[in-house]
């Protein structure tokens, strides 16, 4: 048991260990000093503050992580999170914006606006697979970029919001018209300052938090307990076994690919929840963040939320490198690349290492029992 | 005359098996040697040795007298041998000329291939054996025959002086089985020697200069055609006498568990590969189909289980119709399945042994419950598990690890019990001792006699006769996707099965 | 007749299938609704080439890597590096070696990919995955490192760098003084002669040596693989590993080999784009160029000369826009959109293909009402049009088209 708990460690540890060498590396042929920039890093995240902001980056990543992983579980690539999420967001914002319901209504609606966009589009993806033979790879990221270079560019002149002020008076700018105060996810401030210090500095703890805890453990619950999670996992290590075991598998991918797209969905509401709106400088790039946070955790719902945790402290704990100017911040990009290479490397050894060692185990006690 | 191979005391050991013991087999220069053995006996390990594919464990190999080893097949073309594969190693989108010179092609400066060069070797080489083919077609175009010619002319491109022919006849139609005969004579008339291998008794005893039988892994015999008989072959090669079949009580209730009607699968080319089949199983029967591989007992079973369409024709399971059905839906009415790969198509091998318990009866208890069978209830998963584990012997740490780590026989009791606990009234049994161990084979075979006792209906597909005739209560033969002989195996003999089998008793019928 | 024209050799047929193309974007332009001749214009032409370079140069990435076997999404991280060294490079030593290390720099991500997939067997799109997002988080720390240092650079882009110089067909194109006989042809607005000459003319004038080169590399990419030893191999172990293994071939060396080909090419694409096409390195330059490419293999059923033909009319509808003033020629590609897809209505009945044709139908009348009750298109539609195209391609014609027989296996020395 404990070994294979060590096992299960092993090859993110090696792979964390081998990116932060290389990442020294890097440092040292930049001219600056890796402990230095370490230090600055692990110090200024261990403050409250940064912890939220930390926090606050990790849940959408979690839930980016999420989709794509049910996507994996089933060996489907559903690189199109990116798209979905922006689509569900605007399309969740507008509806949003739209109405005025008591507070856990307007929430939920608007949550649910964006699950279905979300799953929809990434339907439309596999539909085209199962009916057509079209690799999801090529449609997803064809659908991406047909989301974000225009769809999104059109729905957003269309829904631009009437005034030219928001409700504090400031400027609105570009972007669909404001939530109403009711339907914005509150932050969670409270609930952590039972446990910490009073959260300084106006940081907003994203109540958003609770959704990804949700959304993880029901996809514990779904994957390893539901008889569709048996299915589709089945179908992801042997299609062949799966189809004379019962399951249609024509079904499973059509199922996993909208699956994975309603969780797309909701890796925009903690943005939605902060701004109240969707504009053009909406949060970008957590689709393909999830990717590798879901390729780093290996699918597994705790595995991910570590490697969001990880890259959400890498990406907010840089920010100190400018002031400190120990090393530049981008740095961190390449540590979290190097980290995603290695590690999914490091788990093909590992588990190639296992098999042999499982094998092995189990023909060492047969032949023991054998000999008696 | 000198020995062209001396292999002494080989021995080839597998995580679980003794493929080859102290096997030892001489070649004489210039003479067709036939090595025969069931499946399993460890033939296609000796030839894989001898062409350099696996390394022996113990042993000593000789090669015109002189003493080799080799750590590839580079080392064994090099040295004169040519291996002609059964399932043939032809890439199918190249040209003849393409797969025959790969990793021997002449080339002209830069590394630009010199078609003409390799064109007119290849063509001296068809002439001086006497096969013919178009350098220019490409592989996939070829029927079976033409593409063992390719593969033939492959090693003789390299300039083999020792072939080996891996069950060269598997897969073709006495008329090619003719056409090879006359290839191979006239190698052997040009100082080739050719090893090969079969377990088709006619052939070997009208092609062959020597013959050695393989059992279980070792040397049996070494006898010359003109001193034995078939029947003596066989004796050989599956033990000191044949399985007598059960004597036991008809246990057969004449209610009919699974019936087919006149049903017909096409192939791509609209060719059927299952031809207007009818036969029914009745509960407490074992209806046992014997047939040569791809004669379509494949077909018959998919178009069964589910996965394969039918052309025409109907399926009933209890005396309901399950020719629409999904695969899912005839499992839940009470269809059992041991497939005929058991890695490919009835395991997760990553997964662990009680989700492997599940696989094919997810949607039932105890693997699951809850409203509509929505959620898995992994107790009762675990402790089914633990109940097949203890009733079938399945030799195994525990029921958490992954079904990869047990060795054939054990992986196959598990699906065997996993299907049987299941209470089906049909089972559908394809070769479900293919490549395991005795001791398993016989735990396999018992349980399936206790359910047939039971009351179970079984289809039993296999090749292996001492199975099928041990077994069955009636045998049907396939050949060539249609039921070409209905028998009784209490009167039966290997000799006439054989023929049915091979298709060589159709002709002395009519 | 179609018969007779699938038995013209290869540059016959294709010249046919041109013309044929050509022809009906002239009578769209004469008799559509509203007059344009931007869509065969030469300027259009000129641009349309330019933009299927890159996908022209992906695609061709693509190639090598699957036909040996290994599914290469990576294409796009690999072609991020290339546009980053490309910049460098050209920014410090000038356009040429500006191309070369660009395309070294696409080299060392295939290196990478190799070394995943073929080293230690990770699955192929795992592997491709990780890449791609490697390749940009890669080029904006080096651009920190770097370009911050150059006056006009910065995180996300590079200073000015150089093109390439330019070629133009002398005689045809009037290039070094001479007369130039296609802008006379094209001058006199014959239908369909005049429109081939344009097109021709915008073709051959101010045309990138890099181009050229790139042009040049389809041929040479089709002699390596079926004409050389080294393709040969390659191309086993993609159809057949094993086979190729069982004759003494070392598969692992092509396969390693054919994947950093594919790296260097999809390098020499991304460096094409820094270089040729916006004249710096841009943070987001590539704009799923990468995979685009990857569409445009699968269309041109893995053959070099089909990639070049998917790659040009992937790369036309972005070239249209440029130039496009009164927004009349997009639209007018809404009725050359419904004429084509009327096409492939017949090819489909003719083959008994009866739901393809029913999708083809359907597609094709939306294109044709939307042509006849409009005007212009709007912005965003022509913007994604090139990935519309990709996606309804694919809708026709991904089951039709085969791929190598071993291509996406995981392939282990020993192991059958």
């Amino acid at each position: 048991m404990l070994r294979r708990i060590g096992l299960a460690l092993a090859a993110p540890t090696a792979a964390v260990l081998f990116a932060t060498i290389a990442s020294s590396i890097f440092l040292v042929i930049a001219g600056s000093n890796p402990i230095t920039a370490y230090g600055d890093m692990f110090e200024y995240g261990s403050r409250l503050e940064i912890q939220v902001d930390i926090l606050n980056r990790a849940t959408p990543l979690y839930i980016s992580g999420v989709a794509a992983a049910i996507g994996f579980r089933m060996n489907l690539f559903n690189i199109g999170v990116e798209g979905q999420y922006r689509l569900a967001a605007i399309v969740a914002a507008y509806v949003g914006a739209s109405v005025s319901l008591p507070a856990f209504f307007h929430i939920a609606l608007i949550l649910i606006v964006a699950m279905l966009v979300g799953g929809a589009y990434a339907g439309v993806a596999g539909v085209l697979k199962v009916s057509r033979g079209v690799n999801e790879v090529i449609s997803t990221i064809m659908l991406n970029a047909i989301a974000i270079s225009g769809l999104i560019a059109w729905l957003v002149r269309e829904w631009q919001a009437g005034g030219t002020v928001d409700a504090t008076g400031a400027n609105l700018g570009i972007g669909t018209e404001p939530i109403d105060e009711s339907g914005l996810i509150p932050n969670i401030n409270s609930w952590l300052e039972l446990f910490t210090r009073e959260i300084g500095k106006g940081k907003e703890l994203t109540g958003v938090l609770l959704v990804a805890v949700a959304v993880g453990v029901l996809y514990h619950i779904v994957l390893n307990r539901t008889r569709f999670g048996f299915d589709l996992r089945a179908t992801g290590i042997n299609p062949f076994a799966a189809r004379a075991g019962g399951v249609n598998d024509k079904r499973m991918v059509l199922g996993a690919m909208v699956l994975s797209g309603v969780v797309a969905g909701l890796v925009g509401m903690a943005e939605i929840a902060k701004l109240g709106r969707f504009n053009p400088n909406f949060v970008g790039n957590l689709g393909f963040a999830g990717i590798a946070v879901a390729l780093l955790g290996r699918n597994h719902p705790g595995g991910i939320a570590i490697g969001a945790l990880l890259f959400a402290f890498l990406d907010t704990a840089s920010g100190v490198l400018q002031v400190t100017g120990s090393a530049s911040r981008e740095i961190v990009f390449i540590m979290q690349g190097i980290i995603l290479l290695a590690a999914v490397i490091a788990y093909e050894v590992v588990q190639r290492y296992r098999i042999r060692e499982e094998a092995r185990m189990a023909s060492t006690l047969l032949a023991g029992e054998a000999e008696e | 005359m000198t020995n062209a191979i001396e292999l002494i005391g080989i021995t080839k050991r597998f995580p679980g098996v003794l493929a080859n013991d102290n096997v030892n087999l001489t070649v004489e220069e210039g003479e067709i040697h036939a090595v025969c053995g069931e499946n399993g006996a460890g033939k296609s390990t000796l030839m894989k040795i001898l062409y350099g594919m696996q390394p022996a464990d113990e042993g000593v190999m000789r090669l015109f007298g002189q003493e080799l080893s080799f750590s590839s097949p580079n080392d064994a073309i090099d040295a004169g041998i040519g291996m002609v594969h059964q399932h043939f190693m032809l890439a199918n989108q190249l040209t003849v000329l393409e797969n025959v010179i790969l990793g021997a092609e002449p080339t002209k400066s830069a590394g630009l291939i010199n078609f003409d060069e390799a064109s007119s070797h290849l063509e001296e080489v068809g002439k001086a054996y006497g096969l013919t083919v178009d350098p220019n077609d490409l592989v996939e175009t070829l029927e079976v025959g033409e593409r063992q010619r390719v593969e033939i002319i492959k090693v003789l491109y390299r300039g083999a002086k020792v072939l080996i022919f891996d069950e060269p006849t598997a897969v073709l139609v006495p008329q090619e089985v003719e056409e090879l005969f006359r290839n191979m004579r006239e190698l052997k008339a040009n100082g080739a020697t050719i090893i090969f291998i079969d377990h088709k008794l006619e052939e070997v005893l009208e092609i062959a200069d020597t013959i050695t039988v393989l059992r279980q892994g070792k040397t049996v015999a070494t006898v010359k055609p003109q001193n034995v008989t078939a029947t003596d072959l066989a004796e050989l090669m599956v033990g000191s006498e044949l399985p007598k079949p059960q004597i036991s009580e008809s246990s057969n209730n004449n209610t009919v568990a699974l019936a087919l009607e006149e049903v017909s699968v096409l192939g791509d080319d609209e060719r059927p590969l299952v031809d207007d089949v009818s036969l029914s199983v009745n509960k407490g029967q074992i209806v046992g189909i014997a047939g040569v591989e791809g004669n379509g007992q494949h077909e018959l079973v998919g178009a069964i289980l589910g996965t394969q369409e039918i052309d025409s024709g109907s399926i009933s399971l209890m005396g309901k119709d399950i020719s629409s059905q999904s695969v899912r839906d005839r499992r839940e009415s009470g269809l059992g399945y041991v497939p005929q790969d058991r890695q490919d198509e009835g395991l997760l091998l990553t997964a662990p042994l009680w989700e492997n318990a599940a696989l094919g009866h997810q949607t039932s208890r105890p693997f699951s419950n809850g409203w509509r069978q929505w959620f898995i209830d992994k107790v009762g998963s675990r402790s089914q598990t633990e109940m097949i584990r203890e009733k079938f012997d399945v030799r195994t740490p525990n029921i958490d690890v992954s079904a990869h780590a047990l060795s054939g026989g054990n992986q196959q009791k598990l699906i065997v019990g996993r299907e049987m606990v299941a209470q089906p009234s049909v089972l559908v049994a394809s070769h479900p001792t293919r490549g395991i161990d005795v001791g398993a084979q016989a735990s396999v075979w018992q349980q399936i006699r206790d359910a047939r006792s039971a009351g179970l209906a079984t289809l039993l597909i296999s090749a292996d006769l001492d199975e099928l005739i041990g077994l069955s209560d009636s045998i049907v033969v396939m050949f060539r996707g249609k039921i070409v002989a209905r028998l009784n195996p209490s009167e039966i003999n290997p000799r006439s099965l054989g023929a049915f089998m091979t298709g060589a008793a159709l002709e002395t019928e009519s | 007749m179609i018969d007779r024209i699938r038995r013209l050799p290869a540059y016959a047929r294709w010249a046919t299938y041109a013309t044929i193309g050509i022809l009906i974007l002239t009578l769209v332009q004469e008799l559509g609704q509203n007059q344009t001749s931007h869509l065969t214009a030469t300027s259009t032409a000129q641009t349309a080439l330019k933009w299927s370079i890159p996908i022209l140069l992906a695609g061709l990435g693509g190639l090598f890597a699957e036909r040996a076997g290994i599914i290469n999404i990576g294409l796009e991280g690999m072609m991020i590096l290339g546009t980053w060294f490309g910049a460098w490079g050209a920014f410090n030593y000038g356009p040429y070696w500006g191309i070369v290390i660009g395309a070294i720099g696409g080299a060392i991500g295939g290196l990478i990919h190799a070394i995943a997939t073929v080293g230690f067997g990770v699955d192929h799109i795992i592997s491709g995955v990780a890449i791609n997002i490697l390749g940009p988080f890669a080029a904006r720390f080096l651009s920190s490192e770097v370009f911050t240092g150059y006056q006009g650079g910065s995180v996300t882009q590079s200073p000015r760098v150089e093109n390439v110089d330019k070629f133009t067909m002398p005689f045809l194109a009037g290039g070094y003084e001479t007369p130039n006989f296609l802008k006379w042809l094209g001058d006199k607005e014959i239908p369909l002669l005049s429109d081939i000459g344009n097109i021709l003319r915008g073709i051959l004038t101010q045309t990138s040596w890099a181009t050229i080169i790139a042009l040049l590399l389809v041929p040479i990419s089709a002699y390596v693989l079926w004409k050389t030893r080294f393709g040969l191999r390659v191309r086993i172990s993609g159809e057949d590993p094993w086979a190729g293994e069982s004759q003494g071939v070392n598969i692992y060396r092509y396969k390693f080999v054919a994947v950093m080909i594919s790296g260097a090419f999809a390098g020499f694409g991304g460096a094409f784009i820094s270089i040729e096409m916006s004249s710096i390195y841009q943070e987001g330059g590539t704009t799923g160029r990468g995979f685009i490419g990857l569409a445009a293999l699968i269309f041109g059923n893995w053959r070099p000369g089909g990639i070049l033909a998917a790659a040009l009319l992937f790369g036309y509808p972005y070239a249209l826009q440029f130039g496009d003033f009164d927004g009349f020629a997009s639209h007018a590609l809404l009725l050359v959109n419904a004429i084509a897809l009327f096409g492939v209505v017949i090819w489909a009945l003719r083959n008994d293909k009866r739901t393809d044709a029913a999708i083809a139908f359907v597609l094709g009348s939306l294109s044709a009402v939307w042509y006849f009750v409009s005007d212009t298109v709007p912005d965003w539609w022509v913007k994604i049009l090139p990935y519309v195209i990709v996606i309804v391609v694919l809708i026709f014609f991904a089951q039709r088209l085969r791929m190598p027989a071993a291509n996406g296996q995981i392939y282990r020395r020993g192991q059958t």
